[in-house]
C-alpha cells in the first residue's frame, strides 16, 4: 500500500484503511452518532451521497492542492468514511454504485491535476504510482505526454463506447500509446469506480448506530427514485432483420452472423426448437450440427455457459451491423426498441 | 464425398505424413497446447494434449486425419473441457484470405456446385440446371490472388513492426494451404490480452472505425496544421501518403478536403480503409480459444500443405506446397477452370475421364471438382 501524506488521504480517501484511520484519529463510529459537535459530519456525509446520487461531483473543501483550513482535511476524510457507513447500513446497491462513480470522478480531478503538475515532481510520481499500483498500467512520461503500452491501453479502452477511444484514433508509436494527463486518468475512470465500489461492497456492515437512523431511512427512500421500468417495442433490430433476410433468400450467412442471430433469439426467450428452422435454408444446412450448436449456445449442452448476443461494436467489426437511426446509440442489439418509462 | 474418394485421399495423405515427419512439428510449449483433428465426412475431435513430435506422428498414422489443428493458446489443462482448461495466454494470429480481398479476377476462377443436383457451373447466382440457389462456391485461386495476399502480409508486417513494436524475428508467415496466409506473432506484449482487446487491435490494423479528427479534420474551426505530415509514423503517415500522393500536393489537397467538408472526409477515410487498411479476418485474431491449422499438415480444402514461407516474395504455393505423389490416377473431372500445379497445367475438364498425377487429382477432389473414376 502506498504511504500517503495527509492531504493525499483527503484527495484519495478510498486508499486509506478506514478503521485504522478513525482509530489513528482517536474516534469511534458511535461518537459521531452522539457527540453534538460531530453529528454535523453525518449530515455532511449524507449530502455527499445526495450529490453523487444526482450525478454530480461532491464539491470539496479542499482548495487546489492545499487544505484551506486546518480542520477541513479530517472532515473531508470523515465525510467519505461516514458516507460508506450510511450506504452499508442502507444496503442500497444503486446508491453505492452512484456514489462510487461520483467519488471516482472526484478523485479523477485530483489525479489529473497531480499528473499535470510540472512544478512538483513528487505529486506527479504519486499519481503515476496510484495508477500503476491500483490498475497495473505502467505510465511513463515523455515530452509532456503520458505513454503506456498498447496492451495496457486496450485492457481499459475496451470499456469505452465512444469512437475517439478506439486505438485507431490514438497516437500510437512503437507499441505505445501517447496520452494527455486528462486522457490517462479518464482511461481508468471505470476501474476507479469499480475499485471504490468493491471497497464499499467488501467493507463490513456495522450494526445500526444510534444517531444514524434518520439518514439511513432517508437513503432508503431516495434509492426508490432510481428504479426504472422498461418496455420494448418487440421489433427486431436491423442487424437481426438483415440476417434473417439473408437466410430466407437461401444465401450464405457467415458463422459470426449465425452466432449473432441465434444468441439474440435465444436471449429473447425463444427455444432451440423455435430457432433451428431458421437455418434450414442455409446452403450448408445440417440438422444435427445446427441443433448441436444451438444447444451449445443456449447452454443446454457443453460447458453450460449461455452465450449472449455480441455487442454492436463487435458486430461492426464483423461487418454485421446495419444500424439505422432507430438504433438510437444502443450498445447491444438486445437493447433495441427498449424505452425507459 | 464418396467412399472411393475418401480412401484415395486418406491413402495419399498418409503417404505424405509418413514421408514428411520433418515438416510436421509440434509448436513450442507443446504440453500446454490443445490439439484437434478431423477425418473425412466426420466431426471434429479436439481437447487432445500431446507431449512431443512422436506423439503427433503416432496420431497422424493412427487416424489419418483430413485436417489437423493446434491451439494458439496455452492452457494449464489443454485436454479438459473449454471452461476447465485454465487459459494462460495465446500467440497473436492473423488470417489473410484471398476470398476477402474482393479481387476482380475471382469471378474468373470460381465455380459453383449445386447442393441439390451437384451440377458444376460458372453461374454464381443460381444453378443453371435446376435453378436452385443453394450453391457451394469453390475457387481455384490464381497467381494474382496469391500476389494480392502477399501484399496484405507485407502491409500487416509493417504495422506490426513499426506501430506495435513486434520484433521481425517473432513474426512467422505460413501459406494456409488454400487461399491465403497465416501470420503468427510470438512473445509480444499482446500474449495475455483477451478477445475484446484483440478485436480492437484488428480494427487498428484494418484502419477501421477511424474518425476525421484523428486525421486532422474538424467539424468547426479548421486548423491546417493538424492534418498529418507526409513523414509521420503510423496511420497518419500512411494516410497522408495515400491521400496526398506527394509532399508537394499536401497543401492543395488539404484545401480541397476542407472545402469538401466533414462528412465527405469520412468518405475519404472509408475509402482509405478499403485501400490501405490491412485485410485480415477479424474473427480469427479475436478468437483466443481457436485451434488453428497445424503447420506442416495438409489442408483438405486443397490437398496442399500449410507451409512456412521464408522468402515470401518468391514463394509459389503451387510449387512449394504441393507434396503429394506423382503417381497417376484416373478421375472423372468436371473442372471448368484451368489450374497449374508443380509447373504443369491441368484442365479445363468438362465432365471427362482423365489420368492425372495424384497431387492434381487430390486438388480437384478436395475442391469437389472430380471423383475417382
Amino acid at each position: 500500500m502506498l504511504a500517503l501524506g495527509q492531504d493525499e488521504i483527503a484527495k484519495y480517501p478510498f486508499l486509506a484503511d478506514a478503521g485504522q484511520y478513525l482509530k489513528d484519529q482517536g474516534f469511534s463510529l458511535e461518537q459521531f452518532g452522539t457527540d453534538p459537535d460531530l453529528r454535523d459530519l453525518i449530515r455532511k456525509a449524507y449530502d455527499r451521497i445526495l450529490v453523487a446520487a444526482d450525478g454530480k461531483i461532491y464539491k470539496s473543501d479542499l482548495d487546489g492542492d492545499h487544505v484551506s483550513k486546518e480542520a477541513a482535511l479530517p472532515r473531508e476524510v470523515f465525510s467519505f468514511l461516514l458516507a460508506i457507513v450510511l450506504l452499508k447500513l442502507s444496503g442500497m446497491h444503486t446508491l453505492i454504485k452512484r456514489f462510487a462513480l461520483a467519488e471516482a470522478r472526484r478523485a479523477e480531478k485530483y489525479l489529473e491535476r497531480d499528473l499535470a503538475n510540472i512544478s512538483d515532481e513528487s505529486k506527479n510520481q504519486l499519481a503515476i504510482r496510484v495508477i500503476d499500483d491500483l490498475f497495473s498500467v505502467q505510465v511513463e512520461k515523455s515530452d509532456g505526454y503520458f505513454v503506456i503500452p498498447v496492451s495496457d491501453y486496450l485492457k481499459h479502452s475496451i470499456n469505452f463506447h465512444e469512437r475517439e477511444w478506439k486505438l485507431i484514433n490514438r497516437h500510437v508509436n512503437h507499441g505505445r500509446v501517447f496520452l494527455s494527463p486528462h486522457e490517462t486518468v479518464r482511461l481508468i475512470r471505470k476501474e476507479l469506480g469499480t475499485y471504490i465500489n468493491s471497497k464499499i461492497i467488501n467493507a463490513k456492515t456495522p450494526t445500526m448506530i444510534p444517531g444514524f437512523e434518520d439518514s439511513v431511512n432517508k437513503l432508503v427512500l431516495l434509492s426508490k427514485k432510481f428504479v426504472t421500468y422498461t418496455a420494448t417495442t418487440g421489433e427486431y433490430p436491423p442487424c437481426i432483420k438483415h440476417a434473417i433476410e439473408i437466410l430466407e433468400k437461401g444465401e450464405n450467412l457467415p458463422h459470426s452472423g449465425r452466432f449473432m442471430l441465434a444468441s439474440f433469439l435465444l436471449s429473447k426467450g425463444q427455444t432451440v426448437q423455435q430457432v433451428a428452422p431458421l437455418f434450414k435454408n442455409a446452403p450448408d444446412y445440417n440438422e444435427r450440427v445446427t441443433l448441436y450448436q444451438l444447444n451449445h449456445l443456449a447452454g443446454t449442452s457443453g460447458s453450460g455457459t449461455q452465450y449472449s448476443c455480441p455487442s454492436c461494436e463487435k458486430l461492426k467489426t464483423q461487418s454485421l451491423c446495419f444500424a439505422t437511426s432507430e438504433c438510437d446509440n444502443i450498445i447491444n442489439p438486445l437493447q433495441f426498441g427498449r424505452k425507459k418509462k | 464425398m464418396q467412399e472411393a474418394d475418401i480412401l484415395f485421399l486418406e491413402d495419399s495423405f498418409k503417404k505424405y505424413y509418413f514421408n514428411h515427419f520433418d515438416l510436421i512439428k509440434v509448436p513450442g510449449r507443446t504440453s500446454e497446447r490443445e490439439f484437434g483433428y478431423q477425418k473425412f465426412n466426420s466431426g471434429m475431435t479436439r481437447h487432445i494434449s500431446l507431449k512431443d513430435d512422436k506423439e503427433l506422428h503416432l496420431l497422424l498414422m493412427q487416424n489419418i486425419p483430413s485436417d489437423v489443428y493446434c491451439s494458439n493458446a496455452c492452457y494449464t489443462f489443454p485436454n479438459l473441457p473449454m471452461n476447465e482448461k485454465d487459459w494462460k495466454e495465446a500467440d497473436l494470429i492473423f488470417d489473410i484470405d484471398a476470398k476477402d480481398l474482393n479481387l476482380p479476377c475471382r469471378e474468373n476462377h470460381t465455380v459453383s456446385i449445386c447442393n441439390d443436383c451437384n451440377d458444376v457451373s460458372k453461374n454464381l447466382t443460381r444453378c443453371s440446371k435446376c435453378n436452385s440457389t443453394k450453391l457451394e462456391k469453390k475457387s481455384l485461386p490464381c497467381k494474382n490472388c496469391i500476389d494480392a495476399s502477399k501484399i496484405e502480409v507485407e502491409k500487416l508486417s509493417e504495422v506490426l513492426i513499426n506501430d506495435l513494436a513486434i520484433d521481425e524475428e517473432n513474426i512467422q508467415v505460413y501459406f494456409s494451404g488454400n487461399e491465403g496466409f497465416h501470420v503468427y506473432v510470438y512473445g509480444s506484449q499482446f500474449q495475455e490480452i483477451g478477445s475484446r482487446e484483440r478485436s480492437e487491435l484488428t480494427d487498428y490494423i484494418s484502419l477501421r472505425g477511424a474518425i476525421p479528427e484523428t486525421f486532422g479534420m474538424r467539424k468547426l474551426k479548421q486548423d491546417r496544421a493538424s492534418f498529418p505530415d507526409f513523414d509521420e509514423n503510423g496511420w497518419r503517415g500512411r494516410f497522408s501518403k495515400h491521400v496526398f500522393g506527394s509532399k508537394s500536393k499536401r497543401s492543395k489537397i488539404i484545401t480541397e478536403l476542407i472545402a469538401n467538408g466533414y462528412s465527405s472526409f469520412q468518405k475519404t477515410l472509408d475509402d482509405a480503409s478499403e485501400n490501405i487498411g490491412v485485410k485480415i479476418d477479424p474473427n480469427v485474431t479475436m478468437d483466443i480459444h481457436r485451434i488453428f491449422r497445424l503447420p506442416g499438415s495438409i489442408n483438405s480444402k486443397s490437398g496442399l500443405t500449410k507451409i512456412r514461407c521464408d522468402d515470401l516474395t518468391n514463394f509459389d504455393p503451387y510449387v512449394e506446397a504441393s507434396f503429394l505423389s506423382d503417381d497417376t490416377v484416373e478421375v472423372f473431372a468436371n473442372s471448368p477452370i484451368e489450374f497449374k500445379l508443380k509447373n504443369k497445367k491441368f484442365g479445363p475438364y468438362l465432365g471427362e475421364k482423365v489420368t492425372v498425377p495424384t497431387f492434381a487429382a487430390a486438388y480437384m477432389i478436395c475442391k469437389k471438382l472430380a471423383r475417382i473414376a
